[in-house]
């Protein structure tokens, strides 16, 4: 019996693990060693913000010390002149090409917009930037995505910070279809049964931020998200039974007394 | 002269990226900081010789906690 299955490969890079981690609405910087202890993630998101002070810093320090790999994002952004601007902030401050690529509609359902997140994606690339955009689960903007140069797809399970989980499972598996790059189960995860779900379809990592961070307990929250997602990767190569409209016991049938 | 920075109108005699990072934060290279001004990226190298104008518009960001 092997249970070992291949490391995550991003843009030629081989990846730690299979879970990214979002460090938003962590309620204090003192829980970042713990929960990076606890969750063991190939990526940290941040955001990139105006600041006035350098005691803000304080996050960045104590990620720093962890030696995590740091993937800014360009959240909040609602045009790909503002991701673009974002991205390019965060390369200088952060030293990496690597980006989170968001840009959304709107501030109420923070659901991608599909024309300005393409737009953004194709200048990004042209720059020289790895790009991890977060989209919708659509499988023709993934393709379309992957075809502009994105190094994965992070379709969303559900809304951001939502908790729902994965509301259309055929739909990340017709992503996960779609393209030859990774893919990444962005937004919606809430507990671990949704990041193994997310693996069982064929993602190839899951990000959380909310779900840990706002848990009532987020360090044993990170253990239990990484190890949703080795379940689910174990499960998906291990190869689930088919389901059946009928029973079919497991006992031997000859041999019953009566 | 007058520039906005972070969105804010400030009256500045800072000569360069460097003197405003250093009034404004007190330190004229700042780690996890990057600088624009007029959407353009200043490479931190240049922070020192990247002189203001009158009406730039300079934004200031570093990282914070993020999904």
């Amino acid at each position: 019996m092997s249970t070992r299955v291949d490391a995550l490969v991003v843009a030629g890079e081989t990846l730690s693990s299979r879970l990214f981690l979002g460090t938003g609405g962590l309620p204090n910087v003192a829980l970042v060693g713990p929960v990076l202890e606890a969750a063991r993630p190939a990526l940290v998101t941040v955001s990139v913000r105006r600041t006035s002070s350098l005691a803000e810093g304080g996050l960045l320090a104590a990620l720093r010390a962890c030696g995590v790999r740091l993937l800014p994002n360009t959240a909040g952004c609602l045009s790909a002149r503002e991701a673009v601007l974002t991205a390019e902030l965060a390369r200088e401050a952060l030293g990496t090409d690597w980006v989170k690529l968001e840009v959304i509609g709107d501030e109420r359902s923070l659901l991608p917009d599909a024309v300005e997140l393409l737009d953004a994606a194709e200048q990004l690339v042209g720059r020289g930037f790895v790009v991890l955009p977060y989209t919708t689960d659509d499988p023709v903007l993934a393709r379309r995505l992957a075809d502009a140069g994105c190094a994965a797809v992070m379709p969303l399970g559900s809304p951001i910070g939502s908790g729902l989980g994965v509301l259309n499972p055929h739909a990340i598996a017709a992503v996960r279809a779609a393209v030859d790059v990774p893919v990444v189960l962005d937004a919606g995860v809430g507990t671990a049964s949704d990041a193994a779900l997310a693996m069982e379809l064929g993602c190839d990592a899951v990000l959380a931020a909310t779900a840990v961070t706002r848990a009532d307990d987020p360090v044993a929250m990170a253990s239990a998200l990484r190890l949703g997602v080795e379940a689910g990767l174990l499960a998906r190569s291990a190869g689930r039974i088919p389901r059946r409209s009928e029973a079919r016991a497991s006992s031997p049938v000859v041999g019953r007394i009566g | 002269m007058t520039i906005t920075c972070n969105g804010e109108p400030v009256a500045v005699a800072a000569a360069t990226v460097a003197d405003l990072l250093e009034r404004r934060l007190g330190d004229p290279r700042p780690a996890g900081v990057a600088v624009a001004v007029n959407e353009e990226v200043v490479p931190r190298g240049d922070w020192p010789v990247r002189r203001l104008a009158e009406g730039d518009v300079v934004e200031v960001v570093t990282a914070v906690q993020g999904g």
